[in-house]
This record gives C-alpha cells, sequence and structure tokens, in this order.
C-alpha cells in the first residue's frame, strides 16, 4: 500500500516524513523520525508511557494515528531540554529521584510538562490528576508529586 | 495491513461506511485493533469540522459526535455531564476519546452513554433526517446503524440528574459498574424517572424496574428501600476480571441508593 506523506512540526521543527496505511505515531516518531523518548509500555492506551503532546493537548502517540498529525504541533519529551540546559522539570525529577528504572520518565514529563503549561500552581490533586493516565511501577508516585510540586511552587515564588 | 480512508465531510464518509466499511472516532478502541492487526481492513474517518461542533445553550444541548470529553469538560454550561466526563479515562483518554465512540464502546466501557441513556438523549444520523432515540442506537449497534453526526441532550432539571461510577482504581480504573438517574420532582413527587446502568448487562441498559419503584413516590426512606430492593431485578450482568455477576448484582442497590441520597441532600 501506498506510504502517506505527513508535514508536522516535531519539537518546533518542521519535519515531513512518510507514514505507513495504519500506523500509529508512536512507531513513526521512534521509527520515522528516531525520536525514541516517547516509550512503547502497552500499544493499549493503558500506560501512558508514549504521551505525547499534540497541538498543546497530551495524547497517546500508541492509539493516535500518524497520519493524522499533518499539519500539527507534536511534542515529545526530546524537546523538553534546551540543548544541555535541562527544562526544570527534568531537573526536579533528578533531584525528586523520581526516575527508577525511567521507562515511565519520558510519559509522566509530558504529561506534567502540558499540566503547568495551562496551570502553573497546580495543587497537589491536580498534579494526581494530570498524571493519573501514566502508569510507574517502581517510585510509588510520591517522589513524581514532589517533583512536580516542586516545580510549581518555584514558578510560584519566582 | 488497514486502509484509513479520510474524508472531508460528514456524508462523504457516510456514504463510504454504507459500502461496509468501519468507522474510527477518535480512535481509543479502534486503534487498538489496528496494532493487534485485528481492525477491518478499511476504516473510514472525517476532518469534518462540524462534528467537533458543541452547542451548550438552551433546553437541548447539541453534541457533535467528534466532540471529546475533554471539550465537554472545557464548557461551564454543560457542567452537568461533567462528572461523567471526568470518570472516562485518564486525561490523555479524555483528550481523545469521543462521545460518538462511547456509544459503541463494549464493556466494561460506555459510561458517557449510560448517562445519555437516563438522560433521554437523541441519535442524529448522517443523511438522515430527524433523531432517533439513544435506545435504539444502542440495541442495535452490534449492526452497522451508521455514522453518529450528533447528539441531542436535554438539560435536565438543576439536581435532577445523578451519576456514579464503581471502580477499584481511582481516579481512573474502568467500571465495575455505572448507574445515572434522571429523577425530576414536581410538588416533592418524582415524575419521568430514568434509570440507567452501565456494567448490568452487555451494554447500558435502563432499569424498567427501578424506575416503577421510583415514579410517583416521594424520594423518602421507604422508597429507597424499594429502590434498591430491586435494583437487579431480571438483570444477568457480566462475571469478568474485575467482579463477579453476584457482585455485581450485590451491590448495585447499595450504589443506587447512596447515589439518590446523595441527590437529594444537593
Ligand atoms: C486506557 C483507557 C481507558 C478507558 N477508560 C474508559 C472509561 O473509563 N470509560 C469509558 O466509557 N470508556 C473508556 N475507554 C474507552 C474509550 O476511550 C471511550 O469509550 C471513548 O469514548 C471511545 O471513543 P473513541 O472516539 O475513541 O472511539 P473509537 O475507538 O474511534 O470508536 C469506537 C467504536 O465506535 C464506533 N464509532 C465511533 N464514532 C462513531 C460515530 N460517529 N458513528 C458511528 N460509529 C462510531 C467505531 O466504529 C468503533 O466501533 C478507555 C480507553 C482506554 C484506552
Ligand atoms: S504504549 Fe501507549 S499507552 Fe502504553
Ligand atoms: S521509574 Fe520505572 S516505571 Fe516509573
Amino acid at each position: 500500500m501506498a506510504k502517506i506523506p505527513v508535514t508536522f512540526t516535531h519539537n518546533g521543527t518542521d519535519r515531513a516524513a512518510f507514514a505507513d496505511p495504519g500506523q500509529n505515531l508512536l512507531e513513526f516518531l521512534r521509527r520515522g523520525l528516531g525520536d525514541l523518548s516517547p516509550k512503547y509500555g502497552c500499544g493499549q492506551g493503558a500506560c501512558g508511557a508514549c504521551t505525547v503532546t499534540i497541538d498543546g493537548q497530551t495524547q497517546l502517540a500508541c492509539l493516535v494515528l500518524a497520519e493524522t498529525v499533518q499539519g500539527r504541533d507534536v511534542r515529545t519529551a526530546a524537546g523538553l531540554a534546551d540543548g544541555a540546559t535541562l527544562d526544570p522539570l527534568q531537573e526536579a525529577f533528578m533531584d525528586h529521584f523520581a526516575a527508577q528504572c525511567g521507562y515511565c520518565t519520558p510519559g509522566m514529563l509530558v504529561s506534567a510538562r502540558a499540566l503547568l503549561d495551562t496551570n502553573p500552581t497546580p495543587t497537589r490533586e491536580e498534579v494526581i490528576e494530570a498524571i493519573s493516565g501514566n502508569l510507574c511501577r517502581c517510585t510509588g508516585y510520591e517522589p513524581i508529586i514532589e517533583a512536580i510540586l516542586s516545580v510549581a511552587g518555584r514558578r510560584a515564588t519566582a | 495491513m488497514t486502509e484509513v480512508q479520510t474524508y472531508p465531510t460528514i456524508d462523504e464518509a457516510a456514504r463510504a461506511m454504507a459500502r461496509g466499511a468501519a468507522y474510527m472516532g477518535g480512535g481509543t478502541i479502534v486503534m487498538r485493533e489496528v496494532n493487534a492487526g485485528t481492525a477491518a481492513p478499511v476504516l473510514v474517518r472525517t476532518d469534518d469540522p462540524t462534528l467537533r461542533q458543541l452547542r451548550a445553550q438552551g433546553d437541548t444541548v447539541s453534541l457533535g459526535a467528534g466532540v471529546t470529553m475533554a471539550q465537554i469538560l472545557a464548557e461551564p454550561q454543560l457542567d452537568f455531564l461533567h462528572p461523567v466526563a471526568r470518570r472516562v479515562g485518564g486525561p490523555q483518554v479524555r483528550n481523545m476519546g469521543t462521545v460518538g465512540g462511547n456509544l459503541f464502546a463494549a464493556h466494561p466501557y460506555g459510561d458517557f452513554a449510560v448517562a445519555l441513556l437516563a438522560l433521554g438523549a437523541r441519535v442524529q444520523l448522517a443523511g438522515t433526517s430527524g433523531a432517533r432515540p439513544v435506545e435504539d442506537v444502542l440495541r442495535d449497534r452490534a449492526r452497522q446503524v451508521g455514522l453518529v453526526a450528533a447528539i441531542e441532550v436535554p438539560r435536565p432539571r438543576h439536581g435532577s440528574f445523578g451519576f456514579t461510577k464503581v471502580s477499584r482504581v481511582k481516579p481512573k480504573g474502568v467500571s465495575i459498574l455505572s448507574i445515572a438517574v434522571l429523577a425530576p420532582q414536581t410538588g416533592g413527587t418524582l415524575r419521568g424517572v430514568r434509570v440507567a446502568l452501565g456494567g448490568m448487562g452487555s451494554g447500558p441498559l435502563r432499569s424498567a424496574a427501578v424506575e416503577r419503584a421510583l415514579d410517583g413516590q416521594r424520594l423518602d426512606r421507604t422508597t429507597l428501600e424499594k429502590a434498591q430492593s430491586v435494583a437487579s431485578d431480571g438483570l444477568q450482568p457480566p462475571t469478568d476480571a474485575l467482579a463477579s455477576a453476584w457482585y455485581r448484582s450485590e451491590v448495585v442497590g447499595v450504589h443506587l441508593r447512596r447515589l439518590l441520597q446523595s441527590m437529594e441532600s444537593s
């Protein structure tokens, strides 16, 4: 079957690539663009490891048809750092030991970034809600919640 | 491999569906099948903006079938639907999953459809005039009913609508069961009661027994007890990984009673 041309923005850069019919966005990003930051956990929408934002909204890349990002703004965890300068969230995840095996971390970071972009000073409940679609099998979530809140606090007092 | 055909308008998509193709909405269910290689060989979708339209004013609100749970939550005038939309999946699923797709979501999904059933919603199919009761679409959903274009929902009188979802994992576990109640009162008497249950059969269903127990009554202790005691009458709930049929039958009345009590006190 014919490949489908897709032009879109990937972490702020204009990109053009070919998607296979029926290909999901996760495979498209990983295999087609070499962005390995979104992870494959389940391919069923259950784990959130593949979370990306499309036009600012968190979505599950494994359940998005790749060709539908035509003309859209797709962001992944790989786009959070600015060269060697990490996003404050990434620093906070390190400071708070919010990553153990790290498999959930890119998805967590994307969900957290999306929350803070729309709500810079979330409550603890809002943080929990925002990452409720992301599973972590290592940390027990507390360090992740603390890390996100610490960035919110920093922003609030800055 | 699955081929996905995208059409600019609802009508073109509906015509393609009439030729036997399956429809893809937000894709949260269909894409799983695509990933697993079990989806239909041809899927149809459309970018028609009218599918994402939402009219929130007035006595009847209109939701395009492609309206997402997140869109509903962002609309203050749809506050009566917020407790329902909030309980569908996690944030990413709410950004993707649509109202139209929820009508066809098999157990344990379909929480929003349960609410639509209690509210007496009507379904507008592409290429047809007039709207069909949501009951009909839910009953016929195993067969191809065509492309749902929009859903009309009568706005319930303030405080007359309640919804609860029982799940094991909070905040985003799937339903053990869900209950939606429309219970308008006239001078303290319940009139025109509609009670819908999810997780208590093969799909969302109305409970005639509970409706009979409530209609024409005052919401007092006797009525609550009666409603609780008949809640599982005539139903054959499923047994799955989350709960047995026996468990569902035991607890549905308890949750129904708590829901009715919370509506009474609010
Ligand atoms: C992790 C996860 C958690 C979930 N949790 C819940 C939950 O708590 N509660 C719940 O109810 N659901 C849940 N779901 C299921 C699903 O996300 C929702 O039911 C959603 O509303 C389905 O909508 P969709 O647009 O994604 O459907 P799709 O996957 O696009 O379609 C589903 C079905 O509906 C049909 N369809 C879709 N739109 C139309 C239309 N306009 N006309 C005719 N047919 C149509 C499709 O052909 C298909 O058969 C969950 C899913 C995931 C992955
Ligand atoms: S890989 Fe997408 S949700 Fe698990
Ligand atoms: S750090 Fe291992 S899954 Fe979260």
